[in-house]
């Protein structure tokens, strides 16, 4: 009896959370110069740094598309995640959520919506750089398991960063506060990393601070993946800093929701 | 049979600031409250709390016998909320929201098409319905809003300022959805600081002001216990004002003042009909000429200027005992 009830308020909540993100991917579908700045600006990316920075770094056992390219993905997925707290906060000051939060539906669903439309965002995000990549001498070396690997941690770190700034988002409540506080963090942590230049070149105290960081297990899981490297160490580390950051910030996040704002 | 909605020394407060200092409020079911007050009252931390968005500091309520914090599960499928922001998504069409909200109330995708349409149709957005919500007027917003909260036809609505900032064709349009809203049985609770707007549809009225009831009752015992009625006389000739101040004060009623500029008299005074017949009288044998002389009940505004300022001067509890 119970176990059923527990059942139907989980298909319930599943039902709200897809509700919530139909909703937020109509958002991005309506507005086209959003759609046209978030295709270009990855694609950008992907040209500039593998024309302006790849050329100046040689990095033994890999051509430099091949090398930047993954640190190119992640940290596009990075930035892109204070998506999630601008849209949360967007939606506090607009009354959205005040609405939501006087429905019947599950408390979760907002933020399970919310993130899961900015993970489906980031996944088109990430296949079409990849894809950009190709055009400019990327390319996949090893099994097709390991490039879907690949894309999926990536695309993993992205959901779980999602989560943070969810967090981040309910608790500064203006879009612009969202943004400036997720640069702050995001920036040194993208920059201190594996992403663009290998870490023997860094001090010693921030190669010690830059090779325990998720973004730099992250990078070097997808580009061990990518090439068909040993790729068990890193990956672990991905997964363990993917579903440690989840297992705190989502409890975190959905009472913060929970509770009265 | 028990009211709709039941509030008991209802506290909420914000660091030092008593939004809610205690209230006490009763909805009888099928009809509409007007909790009247200024900007910063305490209304929307009432509704808030009431629509289970906020929990209370002290004191309890129930909204169809459930509690609001124990219950909030619950009684979220038995309301509906408008609030003042008209929380409407700008990106989708009226359809859209509608039907969303729907899904929301767990209504089968088919159920929620259907209750979206004849929303539609109901709140004259037809042809609006398909087009993104922020290229609505002001007045198809709060239609919209208004219309969202009624897709599971909830039997209390909360209605937050629901015609603020929208222009008199808008506020007037409103008002008709609401008073048929009514007549189908639905309790409401308004929050309004239009004067007009409480008198219009509510039932009754209780003012608030810093946080506390200083007044409920229905709008004509309102009326009363702020000064019964009030004769206005305007003398023809201004110079004949004082004249006409000295033959008011003989009637022996109490003390007539100038209630402006253009030879606008007035008597506060408890008595009926009888009283402009005599003052008639009066005016005629003292020789002065009246270019217009009325007995009116005082408005709401006499009424909420009264009611406020006392409670800024006076102890909150002794200001104006509730009326029952």
């Amino acid at each position: 009896m119970s176990a059923g009830i527990t059942t139907s308020r989980l298909r319930w909540a599943i039902a709200d959370g897809l509700a919530v993100t139909g909703r937020n991917l109509r958002h991005w579908v309506r507005q086209p110069q959003l759609l046209v700045f978030s295709t270009i600006q990855p694609v950008m990316f992907v040209v500039l740094f593998v024309y302006v920075f790849g050329s100046a770094i040689t990095v033994p056992g890999f051509t430099y598309q091949n090398y930047i390219i993954p640190g190119v993905l992640v940290q596009s997925v990075a930035f892109g995640s204070n998506q999630t707290a601008i849209g949360l906060a967007v939606d506090l000051s607009g009354g959205m959520i005040d609405r939501f939060r006087s429905l019947p539906m599950a408390r979760s669903a907002v933020l399970f919506g919310r993130t899961l439309s900015d993970l489906v965002r980031n996944l088109f995000v990430v296949l079409l750089m990849t894809a950009t990549g190709y055009l400019v001498g990327f390319r996949f070396t090893g099994s097709p398991l390991g490039a879907a690997g690949a894309i999926l941690i990536v695309v993993g770190l992205g959901y779980a960063l999602s989560w943070i700034y969810s967090f981040v988002g309910l608790a500064v409540r203006n879009a612009e506060s969202a943004q400036a506080a997720s640069f702050v963090v995001t920036f040194p942590l993208v920059f201190a990393s594996s992403a663009f230049v290998p870490l023997e070149g860094m001090p010693g105290w921030l190669q010690a601070f830059a090779q325990q960081t998720p973004i730099t297990h992250t990078v070097d899981a997808a580009r061990a993946l990518a090439s068909g490297l040993p790729a068990t160490r890193p990956l672990l580390f991905a997964l363990a800093w993917i579903l440690g950051i989840l297992a705190v910030f989502i409890p975190l996040s959905v009472s913060r929701f929970r509770r009265a704002l | 049979m028990r009211p709709a909605i039941v509030v008991e020394r209802l506290q909420k407060s914000y660091g030092p600031t008593h939004a809610l200092g205690g209230i006490d409020l009763e909805v009888a079911e099928g009809t509409i409250l007007g909790l009247l007050g200024p900007n910063g009252a305490g209304k929307t931390t009432a509704v808030r709390i009431l629509t289970t968005l906020l929990d209370p500091d002290g004191g309890r309520a129930e909204v169809l016998g459930l509690d609001v914090v124990r219950d909030a599960a619950a009684l979220r499928s038995q309301i509906g909320l408008a609030g003042q922001y008209a929380a409407v998504d700008g990106q989708l069409t009226g359809r859209e929201n509608l039907r969303l909200v729907g899904r929301l109330y767990h209504l089968r995708a088919a159920e929620a098409a259907r209750r979206a349409d004849e929303l539609i149709e109901r709140f004259e957005l037809a042809e609006a319905a398909d087009r993104p919500a922020k290229t609505y007027s002001g007045g198809m917003r709060r239609r919209l809003d208004l219309a969202a909260s009624l897709v599971n036809n909830p039997p209390v609505l909360f209605l937050d300022e629901p015609t603020t900032g929208l222009d008199p064709r808008g506020r007037i349009g409103l008002w008709d959805v609401i008073s048929q809203l009514v007549k189908g049985g639905t309790t409401v609770l308004l929050t309004t600081q239009y004067l007009e707007e409480a008198d219009r549809l509510a039932d009754r009225i209780a003012v608030i002001d810093a946080g506390r009831i200083i007044a409920e009752g229905t709008v004509d015992e309102l009326k009363t216990t702020v000064g019964g009625t009030v004769l206005e006389v305007r003398v023809a000739d201004q110079a004949q004002a004082p004249d006409a101040l000295r033959a008011l004060a003989a009637l022996g009623q109490g003390e007539p003042q100038r209630a402006g500029e253009n030879g606008l008299l007035s008597l506060p005074t408890t008595a009926s009909v009888a009283l402009v017949v005599e003052a008639a009288r009066t005016f005629d044998a003292a020789g002065i000429a009246v270019a217009d002389l009325a007995l009116r009940r005082p408005t709401l505004d006499d009424v909420f200027l009264t009611l406020t300022s006392h409670a800024s001067t006076a102890a909150p509890q002794t200001a104006a005992p509730p009326l029952h």
